[in-house]
This record gives structure tokens, C-alpha cells and sequence, in this order.
């Protein structure tokens, strides 16, 4: 009797440690890049190829534009973006203390523009903020992702995280499902990546244009027939946030290429 | 906007083959496609690309709707003297981009 109760609690654990096969180890962790063609690396690679450097060659033009009611560009206050804008796509999402939770870069970008600039708005996936996204991003190409985890973050962190191995849609999938436990195996076509957001804004082939990590998220949710979050949605910044975190350590490659 | 990434190598020997690649920004929009009311997208694509070295033709490239967005186009030619290559793309709704870009031959 004995011996077969230990068979029985060791399916039951074994099958526990299935269920919780959770995150991926440090030394595991593999960019988006290294699933990536040897053909689309090579574009990624040369920037006269990266058609995403269209649009950090125009954020660069509207990086030193006034606009708004005040007449100041980003610039006047900023200075040269390769000095003040390094490291800051790294860090992002980030803890904005006027609104009291953390805010994507796109967000950061546009609250400057209606706080500081006196201009309306720039609209989620318009051409003129993804541009200023990307240029801002590119000035933190070849650094380490470091989120700023403090107390401040923790809870939205915590919620991402939840959201991240939160089972929905019609599918009944959670992204851990996917990107944590079946990482480098085939869905249809395409290879399964681990979900490290190192390269946004990013070009997407299948887009044929710029789009921010929000805007795969929500192609991610559409995927498993959930109701994706609205741009802006705090479910969505706080994916982002967690992304980041799980991402830690690893190599900026924005604007990056991905097919 | 109307934004051009070209590569030209800066200096060449007299008689070396040169690889130049250029990529415009353009969307490339095929005519087929229908909005959210059914209604059909215009058609507005890059429909001819001529490179020129010093005034002379060295190549030329008809584009069609099957195109993706943002042509990248990559050629090569040779360099014979020091000049200037210069680039047009023209197409659809008076679309018209000119650039040029130096070479040096020694």
C-alpha cells in the first residue's frame, strides 16, 4: 500500500511542477533577434537597410521642430538626444508621480508635448510619435533593459506579472503558456519567441511600417480571441512593465526588424 | 514625409564594382485593398526609380503594386570617374524625391 501512495504523490508533484513551469532562467533567455532569419537579421543590422531608421531620421527632424502653443522642441529643453535621451527606452515603462502609476515611453512623449510643448495630444501609433519613439529608443541601442523597480512600481509590476499568466479569450490562454513554456517551438509558420520587449518601437514586415510593443500586444490578444485592451489601458503598461522586468540585463536592439 | 536612406561608398578604385543600396520611404499602397466601408484605396505607389552617374543612366527600376512597402533597392555599378550619383523616384499623385550622393575615384 505504501509503495504505491509514493507513486501517486510523486505523478501529483511532477505533475505540479509542469503546471508552475514559470519563467524563463537568465542564461536561457534569447532575444527576438536569434529566432529571427538570417535575412532579416541582416537588414536589422544595417542601418541603411533598417527601414525602421526612416522614422528615426524623421523623429530626429521633429525632435528639433517647435511645436505646440509654447514654440519650444524637444530640443530646447532636452539638448543633443545621443547625450539625454541614453538609457531612457531602457528604463520605460516608468513611474510618472503626476498620474501615480508607471507610463510607457509613447505616453512620457506625448504627456510632454500637451504639458511642456502646449500642443494637442499625439495620437497612439500616429507616424509623428512613433518617429519621436523611435529616435528616443535608438539612443539607448547596445545598453541593458533596466526597468526602475521601487515600492512605487511594485504593485503595477505584481499586476502585470498576474496578467501575464492570466488565462483569456476564447482560447483560454495566458502568454506564459506561449512564451514562457513553449519558447523556440513552431505556431503555424512562425517560431515562437520568449516575449522580450528589447526592440520597440519596432518594423514589423507582416505591418510593413513602425508599431509600438502595445500594438503587438494587442495583436497577441486578437491571436487568442481575447477583447485586447485599449492603447493606453494600465492592463497594457503594466504587461509592459513586467515584460521589461523579465528582460532585465538584456541587449537594447531598437528600433529592431521582426518579420 | 519624404524620407531616402541612401549607401554609396565614400571613395572607390577607378574600375571597382559599387554596391549602393537606397530605401524610401513610401507606402506603397496597391489599389486592391478595400477600407472599412467597403470603399477601394486608391492606388499610390512608387512607379519608377532612375539612378543617374554624372547625367548618364547606370540603372533604372519600374515598380508595380505587388511591391512592399518602403522599396529597398540595391544595385551596383562602376565607378569610372569622381561625381555624382543621383537618385529619383517618382510615382503615383505626383510623388517625386530626388537625392544625390557623392563618389570619389582615385
Amino acid at each position: 500500500m505504501a509503495p504505491r501512495w509514493g507513486l501517486g504523490a510523486l505523478i501529483v508533484l511532477s505533475l505540479a511542477a509542469a503546471a508552475v513551469a514559470g519563467e524563463i532562467p537568465r542564461a536561457e533567455r534569447r532575444s527576438g533577434y536569434e529566432f529571427m532569419s538570417r535575412e532579416t537579421r541582416a537588414m536589422q543590422d544595417d542601418d541603411t537597410a533598417n527601414p525602421a531608421m526612416l522614422w528615426v531620421l524623421e523623429g530626429e527632424a521633429l525632435w528639433k521642430a517647435k511645436a505646440g502653443s509654447a514654440g519650444r522642441a524637444c530640443t530646447d529643453c532636452h539638448g543633443d538626444a545621443r547625450t539625454t535621451m541614453k538609457g531612457v527606452a531602457a528604463r520605460h515603462p516608468a513611474f510618472d508621480p503626476a498620474r501615480g502609476r508607471p507610463i510607457s515611453l509613447e505616453q512620457r512623449i506625448s504627456a510632454c508635448r500637451v504639458d511642456r510643448q502646449g500642443g494637442p495630444p499625439l495620437a497612439y501609433e500616429s507616424r509623428e510619435l512613433m518617429a519621436l519613439t523611435a529616435f528616443v529608443a535608438r539612443q539607448s541601442r547596445g545598453l541593458p533593459v533596466d526597468p526602475a523597480m521601487d515600492a512605487r512600481t511594485q504593485p503595477f509590476l505584481d499586476a502585470g506579472r498576474a496578467t501575464f499568466h492570466r488565462r483569456q479569450g476564447q482560447l483560454n490562454l495566458s502568454c506564459s503558456q506561449c512564451h514562457d513554456d513553449h519558447w523556440g517551438r513552431q505556431l503555424a509558420g512562425n517560431v515562437i519567441p520568449q516575449a522580450h520587449p528589447t526592440g520597440y518601437p519596432l518594423y514589423r514586415l507582416e505591418w510593413q511600417g513602425m508599431g509600438s510593443l502595445q500594438r503587438r500586444l494587442r495583436n497577441c490578444l486578437t491571436g487568442i480571441r481575447a477583447e485586447p485592451y485599449e492603447y493606453g489601458a494600465p492592463e497594457l503598461v503594466d504587461l509592459e512593465l513586467y515584460l521589461m522586468s523579465r528582460a532585465a540585463g538584456m541587449k537594447m536592439d531598437a528600433p529592431a526588424v521582426r518579420p | 514625409m519624404a524620407g531616402a536612406l541612401i549607401n554609396v561608398p565614400e571613395r572607390a578604385r577607378r574600375g571597382e564594382i559599387v554596391e549602393i543600396k537606397t530605401l524610401i520611404s513610401h507606402p506603397m499602397e496597391t489599389g486592391y485593398r478595400r477600407n472599412q466601408s467597403g470603399a477601394r484605396v486608391e492606388r499610390d505607389i512608387v512607379r519608377l526609380f532612375v539612378c543617374t552617374y554624372n547625367g548618364a543612366e547606370v540603372f533604372r527600376a519600374e515598380l508595380h503594386p505587388a511591391i512592399a512597402a518602403n522599396p529597398f533597392i540595391v544595385f551596383s555599378t562602376i565607378a569610372t570617374e569622381s561625381g555624382t550619383l543621383s537618385f529619383q523616384w517618382t510615382g503615383d499623385n505626383g510623388f517625386s524625391v530626388t537625392e544625390s550622393a557623392a563618389i570619389t575615384v582615385d
